[in-house]
């Protein structure tokens, strides 16, 4: 017999009186565990958490503000002129704001790294990302410095409404889901906080609302 | 992994004596427990999410083949590979066997406690393949040759200097002597790794039934980097760790960060699904998932099941006197602490690991932060029991214990018997109400206060007199 056969003999086994399970049925019907109380403004509490972690938020109040105001940033951080984007985001007028963008896979080099969002979460001030041809994992992570561009509506109260809203736009998981909670971090050594581990040591958000 | 819990005692004591460990261990007070209860405050009500999160756990282990059916069917449909290894030697064999199929020269290791339990890394180096471990703890062990100390905090017991130290030895840099200073290091050496390794190593902290997904905890990206760029992705985790939704993952999300290292959520949550598109830049082009039994299947339908139920926080370890101040290589196994007193007899066999169950006060504090309410003292109890059972305690104690129990089953003679001692104890310990020389160790370090010289029995007399 085969490890699988055995493995599953020996539970089979210890559970010999175990109730026939309705696996499909609980599958279809998820249950939600308690989640914290509605909050009255998902914005603001979701820019509160994102800070709490380490994430830094600027708001605009349309599209065609993001690339002047993420100029702005990389000249105040010294960070330069470059940076990686979403092919979707090459639209944007990146030449007035004097920002060099390429959308191409991301190498170790690359500095800078801009994406979207699926959407957030306000419980925790999350980035919910979705890997895909036009999304790719990447950008968000080999860069040292990560820029999101989120749409204030896009932004939900929980992980549990950010997969409903997943099911309901897109059916099924991509590859990778990606959660992101500001900027990676260690505190393996003396179990002190570094931010800017191995994935980017800055992130900032930049909200449109 | 050799088990060395038999040299359990020794070990302490050496542990006790090292002035260094002893400094270490002192950041368990403050940044694992106090952070912990300061996250868990975040929660409106623990209890709830806890009690949810328990019967969660409980529903996948009553019946665990069909979950893990219906994860594999899902998980292959998606495009991802399962394998299953009774054994730690034969998930080793798999492991290697995909190395060589693929070609591998180079992998590079997120933190996973089952590829330590598998002794991974050194089957990969005899099959020539050069193994890299990429979480900054994992990473410092890997250059001293050590094996953790805790399962979320492997390099607990080293301090920055040790670190420094190594550091220096094996990248041949200018010393560095400053935390931020000694990550940036780490994270320049081992970035080259990431982008030449042809397989990517990682486990698993849940596998989800609904969507066939790997779901990963991180906080140094290290798991996103290993699980994102390598052409090969191997994740190997335990039977245990199928959960049933994506909601249910997330409840126990709400927990596990907040139960480890104090956070609301950990830098990166990934739920892994399937190999890369055809069309995609960046993702695996290959997926294996590895589930491993290892003796955790036996612990279905006993006294021990309950244990199943860990989602390896390591809450119970924080919280442990015991822990606390002899570190985990005392324990002489992978998983330290109360839950690697209960697991390490299951997996490596009582005979072996007589001392782990008694390496306890049964305080209960163990129980009392364990996310999904495992009872650990009653647990440490059932093996304790079950040593007993095997005839494996030492026979001085099984005498002792058989005449107790002989005289506790005569209620007329207990009574007389201690009635007896009480009054000689009292008599012994003198004015100063204090023993000071009993045989052996008792009295070694401690006095033992003297019996009042009478019973409770005795009182209870009295007061029915009066």
């Amino acid at each position: 017999m085969s490890a699988r056969e055995n493995i599953l003999q020996r539970i089979r086994s210890a559970q010999a009186h175990a109730v026939v399970p309705e696996v499909e049925r609980i599958i279809a019907n998820p249950v939600r565990g308690p989640q914290p109380a509605p909050v009255a403004n998902l914005v603001s509490r979701f820019i509160e958490q994102a800070q709490a972690l380490s994430s830094q938020v600027l708001r605009v109040d349309a599209r065609n503000e993001i690339p002047h105001t993420i100029a702005h940033y990389l000249a105040e951080n010294n960070l330069g002129n470059h940076a990686l984007c979403w092919p979707d985001f090459l639209e944007w007028d990146w030449i007035a704001a004097r920002i060099v963008v390429a959308a191409q896979p991301a190498s170790a080099d690359d500095a800078v790294g801009i994406t979207g969002a699926f959407c957030a979460i306000a419980e925790t001030g999350t980035l919910m990302l979705l890997s895909g041809a036009h999304t790719p994992a990447a950008t968000s992570l080999l860069p040292e410095t990560h820029i999101a561009v989120l749409d204030s509506a896009r932004i939900v109260a929980t992980m549990e409404d950010a997969w409903d809203l997943l099911r309901r736009e897109r059916g099924s998981l991509p590859r990778a889901v990606n959660f992101i909670s500001g900027p990676s971090r260690t505190a393996d050594i003396e179990q002190t906080v570094t931010l800017g581990a191995h994935g980017p040591a800055r992130v900032l958000i930049v909200l449109v609302s | 992994m050799q088990v060395s819990s038999l040299k359990f005692q020794r070990n302490a004591g050496k542990s006790l004596k090292n002035k260094i460990l002893q400094g270490a261990l002192k950041n368990i007070e403050p940044r694992f427990v106090g952070a912990r209860r300061e996250a868990i405050s975040h929660l409106e009500d623990f209890e709830a999410v806890r009690s949810r999160a328990t019967a969660i756990r409980d529903q996948v282990l009553a019946n665990l083949d069909q979950w893990l059916i219906r994860f594999e069917q899902e998980a292959q449909r998606r495009g991802a590979i399962v394998h299953w290894a009774e054994t730690a030697a034969e998930a080793n064999r798999i492991i290697c066997d995909l190395a060589r199929q693929y070609n591998v020269k180079k992998a590079v290791k997120s933190k996973s406690m089952v590829s330590e339990e598998c002794g991974l890394n050194d089957a990969l180096e005899a099959a020539g393949v050069q193994v890299i471990e990429t979480d900054l703890g994992e990473y410092i062990l890997q250059l001293a040759h050590e094996p953790p100390s805790h399962i979320v905090a492997p390099v607990l017991h080293k301090t920055r200097d040790e670190v420094s130290d190594l550091f220096e030895l094996h990248h041949h840099l200018p010393r560095k002597t400053g935390i931020a200073e000694l990550c940036q290091e780490a994270r320049e050496i081992l970035r080259p790794h990431f982008i030449s390794a042809d397989m990517g190593i990682s486990g698993a902290n849940f596998l989800i039934a609904e969507t066939g997904s790997a779901l990963i905890v991180t906080n140094e990206g290290n798991g996103r980097l290993s699980t994102t760029l390598p052409r090969v992705h191997v994740a190997l985790t335990g039977i245990e760790k199928v959960v049933p939704t994506l909601e249910d993952a997330t409840t126990l999300i709400r927990l596990l960060p907040r139960s480890a290292t104090g956070q609301d959520i950990t830098n990166y949550v990934s739920v892994l699904t399937g190999a890369k598109a055809a069309d995609e830049s960046d993702g695996p082009e290959h997926f294996h998932i590895v589930l491993l039994d290892n003796g955790r299947s036996k612990m279905l339908g006993t006294k021990l099941q309950a244990m199943l139920r860990c989602i390896r926080c390591g809450a119970c370890m924080n919280h442990c006197p015991v822990y606390q101040n002899v570190g985990g290589h005392a324990y002489g196994w992978v998983y330290p602490g109360p839950m690697g007193s209960v697991l390490t007899p299951s997996f490596a066999g009582l005979a072996a690991t007589l001392p782990l169950p008694n390496a306890s006060t049964l305080c209960g504090a163990c129980a009392v932060v364990c996310p999904v309410s495992i009872p650990l003292p009653d647990l440490l109890r059932e093996v304790r029991h079950q040593q007993h059972q095997a005839n494996l305690r030492p026979w001085l104690e099984r005498k002792v214990l058989a005449v107790w129990a002989w005289l506790a089953l005569r209620p007329i003679w207990y009574a007389r018997y201690t009635g007896l001692m009480s009054r000689v104890l009292a008599w012994l310990g003198g004015a100063k109400g204090r023993l000071t020389w009993l045989p052996g160790v008792w009295t070694r370090e401690r006095d033992l206060p003297a019996p009042a010289g009478q019973t409770f029995r005795d009182l209870y007399r009295k007061r029915d007199k009066s």
